[in-house]
């Protein structure tokens, strides 16, 4: 299992890359194989103020349906189209051409609170067992 | 114990397996699993069971104690209808493999239900040139409770009024209401204007940004045809969706369907397309919507698919809207539906195919617009509204309508149905409904018995 | 990896069934009415009538016959088999049941008959809350929800009302976190907020979690009894009280009382309200998919707010409308009436000591199962159960053997497989419900079938993931199906070019 170490990541195995005050984000290697082979993403509305823990988005595999939190706040300036009829990539590539939505950070210091690729995959063992 | 019908353990076995657990008794098997404060002590306070031949005796008095439409000239409709059921349909659904299977979760030995399933939610789609079905829901009343919850969903909250605009079946409106006390949708109902239909001009004062959806009945409870195309414009020009309910689906096969109205929501009683009367249940509520909405809607839903071999094949679908899944976040908490009902629907539609079902509905209009205008005649008796309708009609009546009704049952004739059941104050007045069954002479007959009550009104 | 032997089954006239609109033929057809003894009408505006007829198949009375003698054989039904789908209570249905139901007196009645024609069917309504009520150990009941999930609905609609009545409008429900999905999806349709309530380590209720969490402005407790890993809530005695404590009330999901009938009530240990699945506990077949019924039952003083109608007791029964508290009608009419007589036939074939008799037989042979079943596989709560156990693919997971392989092999070894992933406390739960109805000779070859599978998870496991091979149909690709939803047929287009099929 992938876990870039560019990434901020949360325990509920959302991940952010902050570029500037630009943050794109999607769920983690792990989160895409626990759910499985995702047939439908909900994103949200481009313009969206979203507070850090806010629900922001949906992926859902045929059994199973998991909310995504937006890790900082931020307001969504973009979200990703391409995903419509290739939900898969959310499996394939998760961290590239599976992103869900992009944010325009407003307090970036809420990313200290996030975890390092170290401590995420400390998490990760963990939930793995 | 012995004697006990379903139960196939013989003492010896009850014995041989308790041996295995290591108990004497069933009872000391009891003692390790239930608290004996708990354990009830003394024998239910029921009857001894009956052998076969005396519950058939007892069933079968019980029954004779009841008249059935079938013995009657019946007039009766208000929500339930009385149509010609195909022999070969108890039949089929008899099969032991469709009647005594569980819910399709095991798609590989479940294909006869799903693929029967999926051939329902077609034909429903074509019945109301809609998008897409669900596998049903209890019956027409839930179902447009229902579909008034998914509106609201529609609207993603910011829409929580729902309108209820014209005649609707004061049972669905009941229902609508028991559904959204919950709070989170506000129900407001637009009387019917003067003509029995939908008041369009209150309708237009009414709906606003914050409607989610307008719901309209059509054939409305006194029987008459909606102007949808009109009520679906008013509907979509503030934003709110237009929920369409039908209380007998043969009236798709005669007038406009509602898809084709503008309708974004068609839910409809699915009783009269094949179920027996069964004194209101089970029935079967259709449901079908617009592509666009299909993650919004309720129910179980049946997919085509293919296997690893490639073969085609049926697996329930988009489950991640079901309780099972998204539990509290549900799109409806429904699980066990109306499944043997929906495949009656199935069969009886492809027994009637379009002519037939053409047939059956211009049927049921003549034989209404026949007593229509013979009641209409009679002295004292008036059919207050004049427009369009399909096979039922209100009847206002020179003496109280309950007891017309009672004393014509004594005689073998269901007359209608008193709206004082549901308006105590409007006791003068019942609904009359014909269909394909109603015979010229029953229905002469019921005219020349109203002719002979007019003036001795008690 | 090896295709298992075929060793039973009639399958040489198994043909492939097309759908029914391929079987379509331009001007077939399988109904007629009477001829029209009226004048045809002339009174409709063209304008209101439908442009383009609704596209049914057309077809005859021996293609439909054909079809669906087809179809039903891709089915298996308990008429078939075993068939230990747990929580589910996959019992015999009698077929006297059904023909009681189909009497003209009964399957003929209209819903709107005046009262006097109908007397014999409120009769066996009457008598069959009576029978419930003295089941459940409560008071009163109503008929009138058409199912499990429509019952939880109507009883916490019940509990609500209750509160309001006091003025004590209160928001959450607690609900064990092993609860059946239907549970809080009711909840939250009733405009509760649901808090889980953590299991203890042996599968039952704590009183100490429930106290923690009782509070002011929590309306009660929603539990299923015998809870959904198949053992008796010990504590449930204790645990109403805490919730009585508070000002609560306690919801019962009476899903699982096929294990209790004449061994414990619900309303004698606390529950105030509760609703009793006709489809599982009282035998009336389940369709594939319904109808059911799910009628509820109350304490006394909760009698005021059950669904109007009620059936007012006496010599010459009335139907009662006049309920000014009653939370209303949940459904038209009276419930699924012929459900209602098929349980009514069961209760009255059985008679008190039968239903007893039957709990307890139910008991007996799902331990049973588990006893014998736990050389093979883990179970997950090892002591005396209730009604069903649950095992889990423990042991057959080193091999790479998961639980929907154990189910999907046990299709090849002529059984229908367990319920599977539920509840969700318990991982990989495979979910074990014999009733009583199965003689022990059916339980020891699905024992044997169990144990073929478990050898067979560790020689061959590759055979597992593919299982299984003798099916109508093999695994089906339900990722396709969610993604590319294709939820009704469409007709090819008139030039006839199309094949709607594909």
């Amino acid at each position: 299992m992938q876990f870039p170490k560019d990434l901020k990541y949360t325990p509920q195995h959302e991940w952010i890359r902050v570029e500037g005050d630009l943050g794109t984000c999607g769920i983690s290697d792990f989160a895409q194989d626990s759910l499985g082979d995702v047939v439908h993403v909900e994103l949200p509305a481009v313009g969206a103020v979203l507070r850090a823990r806010d629900r922001a988005a949906e992926v859902e595999s045929v059994k199973a349906v998991s909310d995504v939190y937006a890790p900082v706040s931020g307001t969504v300036t973009e979200v990703n189209e391409g995903l419509d009829g290739s939900e898969d990539a959310v499996n394939r590539d998760p961290y590239g051409e599976g992103w869900l939505f992009r944010l325009r950070l407003f307090a970036p210091e809420e990313l200290a609170t996030l975890l390092d690729v170290a401590a995420y995959e400390a998490h990760v063992a963990e939930a793995g067992h | 114990m012995e004697g006990i019908p379903y139960v196939p353990a013989t003492p010896d076995e009850v014995q041989r397996m308790l041996d295995v657990l290591g108990f004497s008794t069933v009872d000391a098997l009891f003692d390790a699993i239930v608290p004996a404060g708990d354990r009830l002590r003394q024998p239910l306070g029921l009857p001894a069971g009956l052998v076969e031949a005396d519950l058939v005796e007892a069933g079968t008095a019980l029954a004779a104690q009841c008249t059935p439409v079938t013995a009657a000239a019946s007039f009766l409709g208000a929500g339930a209808y009385r149509h010609h059921v195909p022999a070969v349909i108890r039949h089929l659904v008899s099969r032991g493999e469709y009647l005594t299977a569980y819910t399709p979760y095991q798609p590989e030995i479940s294909q006869g239900t799903l693929q029967a399933i999926w051939e329902y939610q077609s034909l429903v789609c074509d019945l109301f040139a809609m998008d897409v079905a669900n596998a049903s829901v209890y019956d027409g009343a839930s179902a447009l409770a229902e579909a008034m919850l998914m509106s609201w969903r529609i609207g993603k909250g910011k829409r929580p009024r729902v309108i209820l605009a014209g005649a609707i079946h004061p049972d669905a409106l009941e229902v609508c209401c028991t559904y959204g006390h919950a709070g989170i949708v506000r129900i407001e109902a637009v009387p019917p204007g003067p003509d029995g239909r939908v008041d369009l001009e209150a309708l237009r004062r009414s709906v606003g940004p914050d409607t989610a959806c307008v719901a309209v009945q059509s054939p409305n409870f006194v029987g008459l045809i909606e102007d949808l195309p009109e009520i679906a414009a008013i509907a979509h020009e503030a934003g709110a969706l237009q929920v369409v309910s039908v209380p007998d689906p043969h009236a798709c096969a005669l007038f406009e369907a509602p898809g084709a109205s503008g309708a974004d929501i068609v839910v409809g009683e699915g009783q009269p397309l094949g179920l027996p009367i069964s004194f209101g249940g089970p029935y079967v509520g259709l449901f079908a919507t617009r592509n666009a909405y299909v993650r919004q809607m309720p129910g179980r839903l049946v997919g085509r698919t293919r296997d690893v071999e490639g073969r085609q094949g049926f697996v329930l679908t988009l489950a991640t809207r079901e309780q099972h899944i998204r539990r509290e976040k549900a799109t409806s908490n429904i699980c066990t539906n109306q499944g043997l009902c929906a495949l009656q629907v199935a069969m009886y539609l492809a027994l009637q195919g379009p002519e037939g079902l053409r047939e059956v509905a211009e049927q049921c209009h003549a034989k209404a617009l026949y007593l229509k205008r013979a009641v209409d005649a009679i002295p004292g008796f008036r059919v207050p509204y004049k427009g369009p309708f399909f096979h039922e009609f209100l009847v206002e009546t020179p003496c109280r309508a309950a007891d017309l009704v009672e004393d014509l049952a004594e005689e073998g004739i269901f007359a209608g149905v008193p709206l004082s059941r549901w308006y105590p104050a409007r006791t003068h007045e019942m609904l009359v409904c014909a269909t394909e069954t109603s015979r010229r002479e029953e229905m002469d007959r019921l005219v020349a018995r109203l002719a002979a009550v007019q003036g001795g009104a008690r | 990896m090896t295709r298992p032997l075929v060793t039973s089954g009639a399958s040489g006239l198994l043909q492939e069934e097309p759908l029914i609109f391929e079987r379509s033929v331009p001007g077939r057809r399988a109904a007629w009415p009477r001829p029209l003894d009226v004048p045809p009408a002339d009174d409709l505006d063209p304008a209101l009538l439908r442009a383009v007829p609704p596209r049914l198949p057309e077809v005859s009375e021996p293609d439909v016959v054909r079809h669906h003698t087809r179809l039903s054989q891709r089915n298996y039904g308990i008429d078939a088999g075993f068939y230990p789908l747990g929580s589910c209570t996959m019992k015999h249905n009698p077929r006297v049941s059904e023909d009681l139901a189909a009497l003209p007196g009964f399957g003929g009645l209209h819903p709107n008959q005046p009262v006097s024609s109908v007397q014999g069917a409120l009769r066996v309504m009457v008598e069959l809350e009576d029978a419930l009520a003295e089941i459940t150990g409560l008071d009163a009941v109503t008929l009138q929800p058409s199912a499990g999930a429509h019952g939880e609905f109507t009883g916490l609609l019940i509990v609500r009302a209750a509160h309001e009545a006091r003025g004590d409008a209160r928001r959450r429900i607690l609900i064990p976190e092993s609860a059946h999905g239907t549970n809080p999806a009711s909840a939250t349709l009733c405009g509760y907020e649901t808090v889980e309530v953590p299991a203890g380590p042996d599968g039952v209720m704590l009183p100490e979690s429930v106290r923690s969490l009782m509070a002011p402005d929590v309306a009660g407790l929603m539990v299923t009894h015998p809870n959904t890993v198949g053992l008796y809530e010990t504590h449930l005695r204790e645990i109403c009280a805490v919730v009585h404590d508070g000002g609560g009330l306690v919801y019962g999901d009476g899903a699982n009382l096929n294990a209790l009938m004449g061994v414990a009530r619900p309303g004698d240990v606390g529950i105030d309200v509760m609703h009793v699945n006709l489809h599982k506990t009282f035998s009336t077949p389940h369709g594939g998919g319904g109808p059911g019924a799910g009628p509820v039952a109350v304490r006394a003083a909760l009698a005021p707010y059950l669904p109007r109608p009620v059936i007012q007791r006496g010599e010459r029964l009335a139907i009662d409308w006049d309920r000014p508290l009653s939370i209303g009608k949940v459904r038209s009419f009276y419930g699924n009436f012929g459900v209602l007589v098929r349980a009514w036939t069961y209760v009255r074939q059985m008679g008190g000591p039968g239903l007893s008799w039957a709990s307890r037989m139910a008991v007996l042979n799902a331990n049973y199962l588990r006893a014998r079943l736990g050389a093979s596989y883990e179970v997950a709560f090892d002591r005396p159960c209730m009604h069903e156990v649950i095992l889990t693919d423990r042991r057959q997971r080193p091999h790479g053997v998961e639980t929907m392989d154990i189910a999907k092999a046990l299709m090849d070894h002529g059984f229908h497989p367990p319920t599977v992933y539920f509840p969700l406390v318990v991982p990989h739960a495979l979910m074990v419900e014999p009733t009583e109805s199965e003689s022990l000779d059916e339980m020891d070859a699905f024992v044997a079938a169990m144990e073929a599978v478990a050898r067979q998870a560790s020689e061959d496991p590759a055979s597992l993931h593919a299982a299984p091979w003798r099916s109508y149909r093999r695994r089906l690709d339900e990722v396709l199906a969610a993604k590319s939803p294709d939820l009704r047929y469409t007709w090819p287009s008139p030039e006839g070019s199309a094949s709607g099929g594909d």
